[in-house]
């Protein structure tokens, strides 16, 4: 019970149609190794981005030898395009840069992209979802602008912006932002909705609580679970769109590493040097694979409705 | 019914009017000076004047925007800055490449994925189902660029079955159309399917939960019957949605798959304008496909009136 308000309603009513969000959180930290155990999909999707995690923590301490090995930006003519081997685990560029190094330093790029919009999306989501949830106004103008926006495929949009506001890691993230806020805001105007006409609202109501505590107390943290599903979808789409754009050349630009920007300078070079594109892409692949397999989890567990049926 | 579909049909024009306000401020919305960065780093001031008289830049804001409405609904989309053709020129040259990927992708991507969303359902929980999941999760999560990567290094470079990029024309000779769409096809395939066997599965595995799937069963109908005569002409409903998620997919898709296999398509001809930044027909090319894209949702929207009853009413 987080309110006053809410423990003025007899214990046997049954006032939720599912467990409120707190014990369900509650149940999965108590037996989180439970819960992971018991879904292999959270299991080896966490797993994969912790590994993911470290590797980009890794490289940024000062003596990132253990993960590098080489400085990513060191040139060597005469190493040009060559094979992996033990001083080159991943082989050399078509400049002679360490492919390894580089892939290592790219998995910080992909992550700070990936959290950077998802965090940016939920903060943007959530606000205009719940504003639009509870004010009809608000509701007809925003919808029809996320509508609107909505009607352009998401790449073709980013790729428009980028021609607009000019390529930089910054204005990477920003886009993407932009791109996947009008989904989130539906998601959570959904949610909002559908609460709103909750037996405990009206009864927050009823005992006079104002218009801004019930958002903020009684609707807001019940949205938590579809936006971090939805969040998690998203963190591994803006790695997967930065990657797109940095192989399409109009991402982030080559001096900052990034899985997307290896991947299109190893392009060229595919039949004498395929090493260059292959393993930034597996990492790319595995990291993407590993998002989609947390949401897949997080739906799972935080989803009553799923898993009920199961 | 006919209320419903006049409806929706009208929704369409504020949408359109919206992505064309949208389209035309992508301009304006540059930091600094349009005309400066399309000119790029070595263009003189004369270049920048000549740049910014083309696009009527130097124009007030208003008139501006009402002679490129009325120049858009005449069917003028202006000229790109570097080559100088047309955009209808440039658009009717690539055209081909890119309706042969997506047509063929997308009939692939059906003919695939909803047989084995349909059997992955029937079949859930056995190993089928969880071969198939694996494929469509891998289908998803796999990037298409360095999807494109593996098979031209597999298929073209090591096997030789395939040309490595380029594209020739059905008219040229069907043979080499036939290669040089194979691999982009394949790419397109693979990613469109995986989507669909996800949204198919969910939808026929909601369907077989139904009470009536039950009642047919106990009634002792075969599994087949169940199946066919039940459970698919229920799920086919949701899977019509399927087609406007593929067709957002394929259009994105195509950008990709057509840099990967230097196609030179309608997708190639966005990457390689925004890399120039070559703003007529960046406009123009987002304005086309967007209300592709609003077309195509339309034609689902309506789709569900002939297919379920409920809509109707």
């Amino acid at each position: 019970m987080t309110s006053n308000a809410e423990s003025l309603i007899p214990e046997e009513t049954d006032i939720y149609e599912d467990p409120p969000f707190g014990d369900r959180i509650r149940s999965l930290s108590s037996s989180s190794l439970k819960t992971l155990r018991s879904n292999p999909n959270l299991l080896i999707g966490s797993t994969i981005i912790t590994i993911m995690v470290l590797i980009a923590l890794l490289t940024l301490l000062p003596t990132h030898s253990i993960v590098t090995r080489h400085d990513p930006q060191e040139l060597s003519l005469r190493e040009r395009v060559d094979p992996p081997s033990s001083t080159h685990w991943f082989g050399t560029d078509a400049l002679g840069r360490d492919v390894y190094s580089r892939t290592m330093h790219g998995s910080k790029t992909s992550l700070y992209v990936g959290s950077a919009v998802a965090i940016l999306v939920t903060i943007t989501g959530v606000t205009l979802g719940v504003l639009v949830g509870y004010n009809r106004v608000a509701d007809n103008i925003v919808m029809r602008f996320m509508d609107g926006m909505m009607s352009f495929p998401t790449l073709i949009l980013a790729l428009a912006l980028v021609a607009t506001l000019g390529s930089s890691l910054t204005n990477v993230i920003i886009i993407i932002t932009i791109v996947d806020t009008p989904g989130m805001t539906r998601v959570v105007r959904a949610v909002v909705l559908s609460l709103r006409e909750r037996t405990y609202v009206d009864a927050a109501r009823a005992s006079g609580a104002s218009t801004k505590r019930i958002l903020f107390f009684h609707v807001a943290p019940n949205t938590l679970a579809p936006v971090i599903i939805t969040a998690s979808i998203y963190f591994g789409g803006a790695i997967l769109t930065e990657a797109a754009l940095g192989f399409l050349g109009v991402g982030t630009p080559e001096f900052i590493p990034t899985w997307g920007n290896i991947i299109s300078s190893g392009r060229a070079y595919i039949r004498i040097g395929f090493w260059i594109a292959f393993f930034p892409g597996i990492f790319l692949a595995l990291t993407v694979f590993a998002t989609n397999l947390v949401g897949d989890g997080l739906r799972d567990v935080l989803d009553p409705r799923l898993r009920g049926q199961e | 019914m006919t209320a419903y579909i006049f409806k929706r049909v009208l929704a369409v024009i504020p949408i359109l009017i919206f992505v064309g306000i949208a389209t035309f401020s992508l301009v304006h919305l540059a930091p600094g000076d349009a005309a400066n960065i399309m000119a790029g780093d070595y263009a003189g001031p004369d270049d920048v004047k000549i740049i910014r008289a083309e696009l009527g830049l130097d124009k007030p804001l208003s008139t501006q925007f009402i002679d490129w409405v009325s120049r858009t609904l005449k069917g003028d989309f202006g000229k790109s800055i570097y080559s100088g053709k047309t955009v209808a020129e440039l658009v009717k040259t690539r055209l081909s490449p890119t309706i042969s990927l997506t047509v063929m992708g997308g009939i692939f991507a059906v003919m695939i994925g909803i047989p084995l969303g349909v059997f992955a359902a029937w079949r859930a929980g056995s190993r089928w189902d969880r071969a198939i999941q694996i494929f469509a999760a891998l289908g998803i999560s796999v990037p298409g660029f360095w999807l494109g990567f593996i098979l031209i290094l597999g298929f073209a470079v090591y096997l030789r079955w395939f040309p490595v990029i380029g594209y020739v024309g059905p008219t040229e000779s069907l043979s080499g159309w036939i290669r040089s769409i194979s691999l982009p096809v394949l790419l397109l395939a693979i990613h469109g399917s995986s989507v669909i066997i996800r949204m198919t599965r969910a939808s026929i595995l909601e369907v077989l939960r139904e009470d009536y799937i039950r009642t047919a069963r106990a009634k002792g109908l075969g599994n087949r019957a169940v199946l066919f005569k039940h459970a698919l002409r229920a799920g086919a409903i949701p899977i019509i949605t399927v087609v406007g998620a593929l067709a957002a997919g394929l259009i994105t898709g195509v950008v990709v798959t057509e840099t990967v296999f230097t196609i030179p398509g309608l997708g190639r001809l966005v990457a390689e304008t925004v890399q120039t930044r070559d703003f007529p027909v960046v406009q123009s090319m987002l304005m086309l496909l967007a209300s592709f894209y609003v077309f195509i949702n339309l034609c689902v929207d309506l789709a569900y009136v002939f297919f379920d009853p409920r809509v109707r009413l």
